[in-house]
Parts: C-alpha cells; structure tokens; sequence
C-alpha cells in the first residue's frame, strides 16, 4: 500500500535519465530535472512534446524505459501508481461518475484506512468553497465545480507531490483565470509540491515559481518566468513563449559589452551578457512590446537599433494594443504592438515608418532561426495516438 | 444487436418534438399488433387458466369459469418444478456471469488496441447464434454422453464414478442452459465494458487502489447497467426453457422444469387451464423478481 | 498500464482463448457430422463422405422444414422491420401521450419468458377456434420481432441529427421527401440490422412455434422431433451452411466497414 500517511510538506522530486520509449517513436528522449520541494513547477510545451509523458511517468501511469524517478529521495522507479506518494488531477478530472463527491474526495483515504475520512473529505471540500455540494454526483456539476472536486480529491492525501494535467484546459477563458488565482493559492496554502503541465503559455507564467519549456522531448529552457520571457535561449522558446521578431546574420563586430549582427545589410546591436553567442552566424531577437513606432528616422546612438524605412502592410486593433505589421525591405516582416494611448491606432495601413529598440531589450539565441520551420513538424499526432488511445476516448455518459 | 434492448441508451440530440396525427399512423398499426397479440394473448391466458372442464366434455375442452384452486392445484402438483426451474435459472445465471465477465472484459478494455481482433473476437462470441440453439444443444448431449472421451477421460481420472452419467442430469441442464445462454451475458457486458473509461482506472490507481479494489470499487459498478442486461437476459429465457431439461435433450426424469410442464400440458394431456395457470405463475415470478432486482442495482431507468 | 507480473499478464488472454474455443465446440461437432457417413441416426462417426451436402433434399422432410422457416423467416421480418420502424421513428420524433405505456408495451415481450408468449398465443387462437399453421406462426413471429426492431432502429434515430432534417427542410424539401431522400438512407442501416436480426429471431426459434405451428413443421421443429430417433445428418448440413452464410454475411459487413473507415480516413 501507500507509502507513510500525509505528507507534512510536499517533497522533491528528482528525474535522472529518464528515456521513454513507445513502439514506434521515443516521446522522451533523455531528460533529467530536480523540483525542489514546496515549489510550483510548470512544464510547458506544444502538444506531443512529451510532457504528459513525464508527468504519467511520475505518477506511475507509464513505466521508463530507462532512468531513475525519485521522489524525496526515495527511488521510486519500479512502484506501482497506487504505492507512490503523488496524487494527479486529470485533464478529463476523471471525477467516478457513480460516486457522489464527497465519495469521491475519501475515496483515497478509504484505500488508505486514514481515519475520519468523511471529516478530511469535508475539510477539503471547504477547502474549495464545495462542501455544500457534497451530496451531489459529478454530472451535476459544472465544469469549474468538478476541477475543484478533482483538486479536492488530490490534495486531501496530502501527497508529497501533486500533478496536474492542464487542469483547466477544459475550461472557458475567465473561469480559467480565476481558477489559476485559486489553484495558486491553494498550493501557497497546503504547501506541497505541485508539477503542472499545460500548453498554456500565459497560464504557466502566471501560476509557476520556476517553468520548464519543453520540445520534442527535450527540456529547451527551465527558469523563472520573467527570465525566461525576457531572455530565451532557443528559437523555439522565443517563439512559443510569446512572440519575438527575429533576425539572423553575421558578427560583424564586438566590443567587450555587445556584439553587431549585420541583418541584411543594417547594423543590430545586441549585449554581449544577453547573447549565447558571439561570432558565426547569430539570430537576434526582440520582443514586439519593445519595438518604438516613429514616422521620421529617429536620430541614431549607439544606445538605439535602427530599422527603416518600412511599410504598414496590415494593423489589428485588439483593445489594450495594437498590433501593426510592417514590412522592410532586406530584413523581412516586423510585428510590433502599441499600447492604445490615443484613441485608435496611430499608423494606417501604406504608410512609412521606422522602427526602432533599446539595445538592452534586444537578445541572442543559441540556435538560428533556419534550423527551425514556424510550425515545428512535431510528432503530435502520431505521439498521441499511441501514447494511448483509451486516454483520448470521450468519457462515457456515465 | 437485441442485447442493447435492455442497455441504457444515450439520449442524443433531440429533435424538437412535435404533436401530430402523423404520429398516431405511426404508431397504430405497430401497437394495434402488439395488443392483439402480445395482450390479448395475456388475457386469454388468465381466462383459460380460471377455466373448469366442461360438463360431459371431451379431453381438451373446457368452459369459463372462476376457478381458482387450478392456482393451488398447479402449485401443489409442480412446486418441486417451479422451484427447480428458478433454481436451475439462478445457477445458469451465476455460471454465466463468472464464464463472461472476463471474456467480455477483455475483448472490451484489453482489446481496444487491436480493433480486427476485437471484432474477430465478437464475432466468435454470437457464433453459437448462427447454429441452430437445438443442434448445438444435442452437440452437447453427445459430446456429454456415456461414450464420449469427455466421460470416459472423467472416469479414467476418477473424477467421475464408474456408474455415473452426465446426460440426465441436473449438471448437464445447468451446463446446457449456461452454455446457451452466454452470448446474452457476455454482449451486454461487452457492450458496457467498452465504454468504460479507462482513465477511471488510472486515478484509482493513482488514488491507492489495488488492481484489485479498482475492479471491486470502479470497474464493477461502472460496468453494472451491462451486469443488469445480462442477468436479466440470461435469467428470463433459462427460467422459462424448456428444451435443455427435456428428456431428448440434456434432461432426465428428475430435471423436469416448468417449462416442461406448460409444454406437456397445453400440448400433449390437453390441460389447458393447468398450463394457463402455470404460465401466469411464472410470469408473475418474473416479473416481480426483475423489478425487485432492477430496483436493488439502482438501475430502474434503463428500463 | 502498470507493470504486471508474468503470470497475470498471460493470464486473461489465455482463459480468452479457452473460453472461445468452448463456445465453438458444438459447432464444430455439427460441422464435422455434417460429412459423416451416418445411416439413420447421426450419433457415432462412420466415416467421411460428402454425399448429405450433395444431396441434401435426400431427407425431404429437412428441406421442406427447412422452406417453411425461410418463408417465415421472409414474411415476418417484412412485417415486423415495417411496423417496427414507424414506432421507432415515432417514439423519438414525436412527442405525444401515453408514452410510458407505449414504451412497457414494446418493452414486457422482450421479458416474458417465450413459453409464456407460445402458450398465451396458443390460448387466444384456441378460444378464437383458428386453426394453426404456417400462418399462425407467422403472427407470433411477428409478434416478437417487432420489438427488437424497435430496440435496433431506434437507437439509430436517436443518433441522427436533426439538423440534417431541419437542413432538408431549409433546402425546400417537403414532408416526404425529406423523409425518403434524408432520413429513410440514414436509418437504412439500422433497419437492415433489426431485418437482419428478426430473421435470426424468427429462424431459430423453437419454443414459441411449437404452441403455435400445429402441423407445420419448421426446421427447429423438425430437430425436436426428429431427436427422440436420430437426426439425419443432411440437418447438420443445412445448419452448417446457414452458419457459414451468416458468418460471411457478417465478415463481409466488417471488411466493407473497415474499408469504408479506411477511405474516409484517407480523403480527410
């Protein structure tokens, strides 16, 4: 049976040369990572790039290949799913449809003969404001009651860490911001270890202490949010976290502080500390919040990079900002967002502009922007398909 | 298939519903037959089975009338029979619980994967339909007689005493009854068992359940709306059969069922009120042991 | 899903492949006796011969027994598939009153035991004085067919969509055209499922055309009779080949299906 009985705080977690292999292509090439105990550890990444993977390695749902999975410590590589120490909300909540909530939220202390399972199971239940509806079956209730019902039903064994399978995919934009402030605070709360996987790039800055981008199989970058957001690594990062404006071309010059990368003929200056590299061929990038609009050439110092004269080739209005598209000639298509600080967009469509950026906000990638298409040909689909077809069948109506 | 007759059935998207005489031409003729000869038929089983002979009448005729100790009578003539028909019924049905249940839970989870194997596998199951239910019942009877190497191979092993037979039997009744009857267990089952979801599964185990548990607690109950079908569509035709207790086939003189009874008497001795009332009894049985039975597995609205 | 011993993991399959292999026994037995070079009586192995396939119609009576069941099997699925498809479509198109009683009505056939259904029908033509025969049995074929078809093309109604009709109707179709040209080819193979299985219904069945044939005979009930002397072996014949044909029938349908999902997995 499970190990030990509640977890005081959440432990860590320790992936050592974790490989998985199914018949047909290998969804985890070689990973290692370490969660720290107590944290909130996002693993982000488009669909099929093994991230659900990791997390049905963890807890047990699928077995290595090769490596080890240790859990405060403790190998728990050849245990069974029901002997670990980790509780997992579902993607589906995977709620039993014959069972009431409550019955549903002491199922895991009834397996584990912790006493007064029905008072823990209520405590969790206020706990996400649901205990009211204790008596009810999970048909009847909402998609947003039902994710607080399999949040209940996990944190109530106080695991030592809790997995979360894009937890709120399922739901509607606003009910998903609220619940990422709930789920944030109930972790701050409860103090265990939370691995959350989505491919919701804005969910995992939001929520996360620390978040791991993850390609192909592969861990592309792993930090904290702001740092990862304001310097990627990869071109992939740069894309998938937010959008970048990216150039390649060749080191021209450096000096101690920066280097020059001549983009088609013009000079971009980029930091040396913000560059993973410096010679050969570099792609350079900047993020679209950071670029200036201006009408006239701005005046040139070394402080600024310079790009212009260009074409308005398409504005989207979208509220907050304004996303303009502005073509220059050598350098390729430019995308650019304004805060709306009059009322409207201040550029039309045809019209010459100039586009410049601090050289502080610009950065350099450790890959070029060639080696990678726009829409990465990941094995999605095919990832998917047999990682398990039972998981994508429909949840019977129960 | 016939098996879902008794499955719950998802309600799709509904049409708006409209109310039209369209629907009484429906209807009419469809219900107009049933109640000819579907209710009639009950009526007349009730009238007949009050029946008393008729005065200096022939065998085989008899007048209306109220007589209601033919009820006792049957009852204190073939109680043994009745008794031994839901007997024989209720054993069939556990055997052929316990015989499909893993059959239909691995053609229906285990084989999700392999789809031409599953269908191959299915199709196996409703072969035994597709031969002639009294044909593949006398197979049995000489595949089960004295000379057959199943016996013989018995009595070789000493599992079976020299002077003993296996046709005749209560053993063969049983035996054929469940036999016949499997396919109507294991479709239902099957049909339930492929839906369900496995993820289920998957967060009992990740919430401390056992294999064994997660069967006891999830799967089982998740699979009950397919245990109820079979049950009852085993249960009901193996009560009323009458063909693997009679004598030609896997039965003896001690296995008679009441089946056997309303056969030999509406069709050889003529007693038609005795056969009337004996059909009325089991109906009765039936009837009230269904609704007790679907009413305890919780499921009365898959009716 | 997870690990799983040696032992368990072989486990299930094997009882699987067991259990299957009883389910087929006796239709081996029938099949294998089917070419036996019986005499009177089928019972002990005399050796092989294909004359009960080439001759069938030796045994006459088998192959008269044999005609009536078809012509049953025919005329009561007609019946039965027509009926029940106009109660199907209007119990879910529909909505009217009585509607619980109409749906125990369809229902209580399926759970009254068949002696009980033979015997009441035998009561009604008794006392109505009509005299059984191939027409007798074909009303009580009928009789309980028709729910089962209910059951069968209902489901398939329910699944349909109505916006297709409501599509039909937005495109200028009539009542009755959208009927023909929409709904009727959605629910065809439905429909031809429920026939499909009214027909297995009505062939095999013995316990209800016992009460009601009279001096007919039907292939089920030739077999009863004929068990108490020995069944001829042109029976295992005519049985096996009925198996055979069904069997086809029914790999025919899947192959055409997969190929179908194949295709359409292509074009998509």
């Amino acid at each position: 049976m499970a190990t030990g009985g509640f977890a005081e705080s959440g432990a860590d977690l320790e992936l050592v040369g974790i490989r998985k292999e199914f018949p047909g292509f290998t969804a985890i090439e070689s990973l290692d990572l370490t969660i720290p105990a107590g944290s909130f550890f996002a693993l982000l990444g488009p669909s099929g790039c093994g991230k659900t993977t990791t997390l049905r390695l963890v807890a047990g749902l699928e077995e290595v290949t090769s490596g080890r999975i240790l859990i405060g410590g403790k190998d728990v590589t050849a245990t069974k799913p029901y002997q670990r120490p980790v509780d997992t909300v579902f993607q589906s909540y995977a709620l039993f449809p014959h069972m009431s909530i409550l019955e549903n939220v002491a199922f895991g202390l009834r397996r584990r003969k912790i006493a007064d399972a029905t008072g823990k199971a209520h405590e969790a239940l206020r706990l996400v404001e649901l205990d009211h509806l204790a008596g009810r079956k999970p048909a009847q209730l909402s998609g947003g009651q039902q994710q607080r019902v399999a949040l209940a039903r996990a944190i109530v064994n106080r695991p030592a860490l809790l997995l979360l399978d894009e937890p709120l995919g399922a739901l509607d934009l606003k009910l998903r911001r609220q619940m990422q402030l709930e789920l944030k605070s109930v972790q701050s709360e409860v103090g265990l270890t939370f691995l959350h996987v989505t491919h919701d790039q804005e969910e995992a800055m939001t929520m996360a202490d620390t978040v791991a981008v993850m390609n192909r199989g592969r861990i592309e970058q792993l930090g904290a949010p702001a740092v990862l957001y304001e310097l990627p690594r990869t071109v992939f990062v740069a894309n998938f976290l937010g959008q970048s404006n990216l150039f390649t071309g060749n080191v021209v010059g450096s000096t101690s502080t920066s280097i020059t990368v001549d983009v088609g003929g013009t000079p971009i200056v980029v930091p040396t500390a913000r560059s993973h590299r410096h010679s050969g061929t570099v792609t350079v990038g900047v993020r679209p919040e950071k670029l200036q609009l201006a009408f006239d050439a701005p005046t040139a110092t070394s402080a600024l990079n310079i790009l212009g004269p260009g074409r308005v080739v398409d504005v989207s209005f979208s509220g907050v900002s304004t996303q303009y598209l502005i073509a220059v000639p050598g350098i390729g298509t430019i995308v650019l967002f304004a805060q709306n600080m009059v009322v409207g967009p201040v550029a039309t469509e045809g019209a010459e502009v100039w586009v410049s950026w601090q050289v502080e906000h610009g950065f350099g990638l450790e890959d070029t922007a060639e080696e990678e298409s726009r829409f990465p040909a990941d094995t999605d689909t095919a990832a998917l398909a047999t990682q398990s077809e039972a998981l994508l069948a429909e949840l019977g109506e129960g | 298939m016939a098996f879902s007759a008794f499955a719950t059935t998802t309600q799709a998207v509904q049409a708006p519903k409209r109310t039209s005489r369209v629907a009484l031409l429906l209807l009419l003729p469809g219900i107009l037959y049933l109640a000819l000869f579907f209710l009639v038929p009950l009526v007349a089983l009730v009238i007949t089975s009050l029946q008393a002979p008729a005065e200096f009448g022939d065998i085989g005729q008899f007048q209306n009338a109220f007589r209601w100790e033919n009820y006792a009578t049957v009852i204190g003539q073939y109680g043994a029979q009745i008794l031994r028909s839901f007997f024989y019924a209720v054993l069939a049905t556990v055997f052929a619980l316990l015989f499909s249940y893993p059959l239909a839970y691995f053609i229906g989870v285990k084989a999700r994967k392999w789809p031409l194997l599953q269908n191959l596998m299915l199709v196996m199951v409703i072969a035994p339909f597709f031969i002639s239910f009294l044909l593949r019942t006398l197979a049995w009877k000489q595949l089960l007689s004295d000379e057959s190497f199943v016996v013989t191979g018995l009595k070789a092993l000493s599992l079976l005493a020299p002077d003993a037979h296996i046709t005749g039997t209560p053993v063969a009744v049983v035996f054929g009854l469940t036999y016949n009857f499997i396919p109507f267990m294991t479709l239902p089952l099957y049909a339930a068992l492929e839906r369900l979801d496995t993820r289920y599964l998957e967060a009992g185990s990740d919430l401390y359940s056992t294999p064994f548990t997660t069967f006891r607690t999830v799967t089982v109950p998740l699979s009950m709306p397919g245990i109820v079908s079979g049950v009852l569509l085993t249960f009901i035709p193996a009560a009323g059969d009458y063909v693997n207790a009679s004598r030609e086939f896997l039965g003896g003189t001690g296995t008679t069922m009441i089946g056997n009874v309303i056969e030999s008497n509406f069709l050889v001795s003529l007693n038609y009120p005795a056969a009337a009332s004996l059909s009325i009894i089991l109906m009765a049985v039936i009837l009230v042991l269904v609704t007790a039975y679907v009413r305890r597995s919780g499921t009365e609205d898959l009716l | 899903m997870s690990a799983r011993f040696g032992l368990g993991r072989w486990l299930l399959p094997t009882y699987t492949a067991l259990a299957l292999v009883f389910l087929l026994i006796p239709i081996a037995y029938t099949f294998v006796f089917s070419f036996n070079d019986s005499i009177k009586s089928n019972i002990s192995w005399r050796g092989f011969t294909l004359d009960n396939w080439t001759n069938v119609c030796n045994a006459q009576d088998v192959c008269e027994a044999f005609g009536n069941s078809i012509l049953i099997g025919v005329v009561a699925t007609v019946i039965a598939t027509t009926l029940g498809t106009m109660i199907a479509i209007a119990l879910v198109r529909f909505r009217f009153r009585f509607r619980s009683g109409i749906s125990l009505l369809l229902f209580l056939p399926m759970a009254t035991p068949e002696v009980v259904l033979g015997a009441g029908l035998a009561a009604e033509f008794l006392g109505a004085g009509v005299q059984k025969g191939i027409g007798t049995i074909i009303i009580a074929h009928t009789m309980f067919c028709i729910s089962f078809v209910v059951v069968t093309v209902k489901a398939r109604v329910s699944s349909l969509d109505p916006a297709l009709e409501e599509a039909g109707r937005d495109l200028y179709g009539s009542g009755p055209q959208v009927f023909w040209r929409i709904t009727f080819p959605l629910l065809l193979p439905g429909i031809v499922a429920a026939a499909l299985l009214s027909f297995a219904l009505s062939f095999d069945d013995f316990i209800i055309t016992n009460f009601n044939s009279g001096a007919a005979t039907t292939f089920p009930k030739f077999i009863y009779i004929a068990a108490a002397r020995g069944i001829p072996a042109e029976a295992n014949v005519i049985a096996s080949a009925v198996f055979l044909i069904a069997i086809a029938l029914v790999v025919i349908s899947q192959v055409s299906a997969a190929a179908r999902r194949r295709r359409l997995a292509a074009t998509t």
